[in-house]
């Protein structure tokens, strides 16, 4: 217990000073990790744990990320104040899918998932809502400023070390808050559906309840990545929602390790830097790079990165 | 006493003597050194607009062929292009990338309308010249608002407009069906057209849009010529051009056909569409189609061809990308050369703003020119027409002279 | 009237390669179980081998042959070196590994033949024997090439021991192994005949839709929708699938929603369909012991 407690100071430490160890780019970087960590850490707890597969996780992305720019082009909503009314929006988008999504399993709900990731942006290009959401040619949003002026190791905290630490604390309060799901009645029962459907349902569970609701809660943690993804890159454009982002979040949350929490972070770095370091080794078919060390990465860790950790660390204790 | 004032003289001389030579010594901004100019390139290498890549490709391999005969000015020009996948957020990571991590001098021939919208005001707050953005859409000519920012090619609403004062001359009654790709570039090409008929808009009877993920246009075509129209305005990017083509052609449907000139290229567009399926179809373009035999003996095909298979060897001579990237090269190279010692950003947008010259295979009569408030550096285009065998110019070049 | 037939029939061409591709999903389903993703950036990849072929100076019909057995090598190939580690895996392992394998197929596509849009020949006469005025020769005649391939197929899987054999490996391996089949050789198999199948859907569609890269980026849904609204396994549902999908798709645009809304309506279909009819329109009830 005792080590657990260093390691989290540890973890922490280095997390608030991170920022002032990098420059402003390498920051930008890690604020869209972490973005990616919280949409994984949502698609997760619905195929992870719930074993409901999504290939349009996207499109929720893509809904919080709106609803913060309209709020904050339209409404002159601050940054702050658009990220519960994303994750209100994409709980209800979520809890909607979710009830079709009862009858659907398997192949058949990924086709429906894939249906929604390819209809969003679609939808986001239409001209009965373009007064809002600025058609094909996207909202420009300005980035929260720092509050206060602070200067450190050398470097000013510059907009995207202040967005770093709004990123940071709500990465940190998802987590916090899935560990709690996951752990309580409502995440054994998510995981109880998962594997014995039939069974759960004849002990009492309420199987109509916790699916929708593990779709919302899903859909609600993208949402939210959405809208700081949305603030972050400081530009919302329905190009930006394509379907590879769906199949991305897939990607990150099987290299992570499905149904573990701490996996959506390696999952996020892996989608994030692994495209940049694969045009560094081929400039003509860095795509084809990302494909090879992914399937390196199945082969020799289908649990994914927290599945070798857990295997290493159960290696140990023998 | 006098030896004195001589040595005072001889150091106040030796003084004025290097002071004078630091007025007239190189001044650099980030990415640029006696040896070295940075620039760095944009362009969807992978994903739905990998086609476009080709442009960097060919912008990368004309400066090579620039080094290897001495560089500009003395100086090594360095090509950093870098993949974006059509997509505005990694459009900003590279954007930055290129910026902050690499330290370019400036960015051109960015590609792409909601990818450059996404680092529109990001270059023109860090005050990085944005050249030479590949794109017609209207709003880079903006020089008061985004004094960084340039755009290189006729706007597509422009061109929207020409056509639409060629069916109003031509054919007041005409009946209009449009096909047009469901983003940035096809609506700005619709609200030309319907901005050029001013009052008879009335004219455009159906339009249909289409997504860069349909496989087809078939059915979009079918409900055109079902609405009985007349006259056809096809705004598709090259694939679904030639579909349109070849689809009209089948379907037995003979409207006066206006297309694009982003789809106008010989190779990738008329020859697989059938040559003979598009004759009559009008079209208008800036630079010379390479794939078009009208050109064959044309000095300015002749040095561009020799210049390919110098720098490109072994690559397609018809492709109509990498014409474009030529022409956003040898931009590039003219507005680095005018710099000469005086390579700050400042400078360079200052360049950038007093361009006037030909190219090669720009079309006759047609002139890269810019100036403090005229941010359009291509604006003339030519009428032509398909007959089977090539493009046909006819009438006057539009725009200014 | 016109306009209203011109649109069904242009939907059952569009339909017919909507069938066949997913086709070549029903295939690998009904070996595998697994719906493959990668099938489209194979289907191209293999389009590209024959264009090659064709642009190297060989026939139509050799070409094409030739390209048929070289995808079906290319599938047995894939399966033996990249799916068999995962074969037992977990669902989603397997899903990734597709997304790995469309990812590199289509790297491959664009380095080796270059992202230039190439035009792509019909083998079919320009006019149609049958009804000219709403359909063209090669619409015909990649309808007939489809349902030629469904007849194939539906006599492969009936009537031959090995198709037997491969639909025993696909739903119940540990038994089919118990008798003697070679479950792994039969996964194999499943995976180089529906290449070769994926291959003939591109072949019929690179004249129409022109090739590049990214030919079949858009058809993965359609197929995919044609197969599952027909029943993963189901080859027959797979073409009706096909056939109602595309004809839709082209009536609905034209008539009730235009152009815009495409997807969005695609999708409240696929869903609404599937929530009254979870296995398909044609497929089996799936009943599980509990």
């Amino acid at each position: 217990m005792k080590l657990r407690i260093q390691y989290a100071i540890v973890l922490g430490v280095i997390a608030v000073i991170l920022p002032w160890l990098l420059s402003d780019f390498r920051v930008f970087q890690l604020n869209l990790m972490l973005v990616y960590a919280i949409a994984i850490l949502g698609l997760n707890l619905l195929t992870g744990y719930g074993g409901q597969i999504s290939l349009g996780h996207g499109a929720f992305y893509a809904i919080g990320a709106y609803t913060a720019a309209v709020l904050m082009d339209k409404a002159a909503f601050s940054a702050y104040a658009t990220l519960p009314i994303a994750a209100l929006v994409c709980l209800v988008s979520g809890v909607l899918m979710g009830f079709p999504a009862l009858r659907l399993s398997g192949h058949y709900l990924a086709l429906a998932t894939f249906a929604l990731a390819m209809a969003v942006p679609q939808l986001l290009k239409y001209k009965g809502i373009e007064d809002y959401t600025g058609g094909v040619q996207g909202i420009v949003l300005d980035k929260p400023q720092p509050l206060f002026e602070f200067e450190f190791l050398g470097k000013a905290l510059s907009e995207d070390r202040w967005m770093y630490y709004l990123v940071l604390i709500v990465t940190v309060l998802m987590f916090w808050l899935a560990h709690n799901l996951v752990n309580g009645r409502i995440g054994r029962a998510i995981v109880a559906i998962r594997d014995q459907p039939i069974a759960a349902g004849a002990l009492g569970v309420n199987l109509t309840a916790v699916k929708t609701i593990t779709f919302g809660v899903s859909a609600a943690y993208t949402g939210v990545a959405g809208a700081l993804g949305a603030i972050a890159v400081s530009y919302v454009a329905p190009d930006s929602f394509h379907t590879f982002l769906s199949i991305s979040f897939l990607v990150g949350a099987v290299v992570g390790g499905l149904g573990t929490i701490p996996g959506a972070l390696f999952g996020a770095a892996f989608i994030q830097f692994v495209p940049n370091v694969a045009d560094e080794i081929s400039k003509s078919a860095p795509w084809a790079v990302y494909g090879a060390i992914l399937l390196a990465l199945v082969y020799v860790a289908p649990g994914g990165v927290m599945g070798m950790i857990n295997k290493l660390k159960r290696g140990d204790s023998k | 006493m006098n030896r004195k004032l001589t040595v005072l003289s001889l150091a106040a001389g030796i003084a004025m003597a290097i002071s004078a030579t630091s007025a007239f010594a190189a001044k650099y901004d980030a990415g640029a050194s006696d040896t070295e100019v940075k620039v760095g390139n944009i362009v969807p290498y992978s994903g739905p607009a990998s086609a476009y890549g080709q442009i960097g490709k060919a912008i990368s391999a004309y400066f090579k062929g620039v080094n290897a005969n001495g560089g500009i000015n003395g100086r090594q020009i360095t090509i950093i292009s870098l993949d974006d996948g059509y997509s505005p957020p990694k459009t900003v990571e590279q954007a930055r990338k290129l910026v902050e991590q690499e330290r370019v001098l400036f960015l051109a021939a960015t590609l792409g309308t909601p990818t450059n919208s996404a680092i529109h005001a990001y270059m023109n707050k860090k005050k990085v010249p944005h050249l030479f953005v590949n794109t017609g859409a209207h709003k880079w000519g903006d020089p008061t608002g985004n004094p960084w920012t340039m755009g290189l090619q006729p706007d597509y609403q422009v061109e929207g407009k020409i056509y639409a004062a060629h069916i109003l001359a031509n054919n007041p009654n005409a009946k209009i069906a449009i096909l047009y790709q469901n983003d940035d570039y096809g609506k700005d090409y619709v609200k030309g057209m319907e901005d050029g008929l001013g009052d008879k808009k009335g004219m455009i009877v159906a339009k249909a849009s289409y997504e860069t993920t349909d496989p087809t246009v078939s059915n979009q075509m079918a409900t055109l010529k079902g609405s009985g129209a007349d006259t056809f305005f096809n705004v598709t990017t090259p694939k679904w051009a030639a579909q349109a083509i070849k689809g009209a052609a089948e379907l037995g449907w003979k409207p006066t056909h206006y297309l694009n000139s982003v789809s106008s290229s010989v190779g990738s567009v008329m020859v697989p569409a059938g040559a003979e399926n598009g004759i009559g179809v009008i079209s208008s373009n800036y630079f010379k189609d390479p794939a078009d035999p009208a050109w064959a003996n044309d000095a300015g095909f002749i040095a561009y061809k020799a210049w390919m298979e110098k720098n490109m060897p072994g690559e397609n001579i018809a492709e109509g990308f990498f014409t474009s990237g030529y022409i956003h090269a040898a931009a590039i190279e003219k507005t680095i050369q005018q710099a000469g010692d005086d390579l700050t950003r400042k400078n360079i947008m200052k360049q950038a703003a007093s361009l006037d010259f030909g190219n090669g295979m720009l079309l006759p009569g047609v002139k890269f020119k810019t100036s403090a408030t005229d941010f359009f550096p291509i604006e003339n285009k030519q009428l032509m027409r398909w007959n089977g065998k090539s493009w046909e110019l006819f009438g006057d070049v539009l725009g200014p002279k | 009237m016109d306009g209203f037939l011109l649109q069904v029939f242009s939907g059952l061409a569009n339909g017919s390669i909507y069938a066949a591709v997913g086709l070549a999903l029903v295939m690998i389903y009904q070996s595998t179980h697994h719906i493959n993703f990668a099938q489209g950036e194979m289907a191209t990849f293999s389009t590209f081998i024959c264009w090659w072929l064709i642009d190297s100076g060989m026939s139509y019909w050799l070409a094409f042959f030739l390209t048929v057995g070289v995808a079906f090598i290319g599938g047995v190939v894939v399966q033996r070196v990249f799916i068999r580690p995962v074969e037992r895996k977990p669902v989603l392992i397997n899903v990734i590994v597709f997304v790995a394998l469309l990812v590199i197929f289509n790297a491959m596509s664009g380095w080796i033949f270059d992202h230039t849009l190439k035009a792509f020949d019909s083998p079919f006469p320009v006019r149609s024997a049958v009804l000219p005025e709403y359909i063209s020769g090669h619409q015909l005649g990649s309808l007939g090439v489809t349902l030629a391939v469904l007849l194939v197929i539906y006599l492969f899987f009936r009537f031959t021991p090995i198709g037997l054999a491969m639909r025993g490996a696909a739903q119940n391996p540990d038994s089919a192994s118990l008798v003697g089949i070679r479950v792994t050789w039969m996964l194999a198999l499943g995976w180089g005949l529906a290449s070769a199948i994926g291959a003939v859907a591109g072949m019929m569609m690179a004249p129409i839709m022109f090739l590049d890269p990214n030919m079949m980026a858009g058809i993965l849904l359609y197929g995919f929708a044609a197969a599952l609204l027909g029943g993963i396994d189901n080859p027959w549902g797979a073409v009706a699938g096909g056939f109602i999908v595309g004809v839709l798709e082209n009536l609905l645009g034209a008539y009730v929603i235009g152009s815009d809304l495409k997807l969005t309506v695609a999708l409240v279909l696929i869903v609404g369909t599937l929530t009254l009819k979870p296995n398909g329109l044609f497929g089996q009830k799936v009943v599980t012991r509990v």
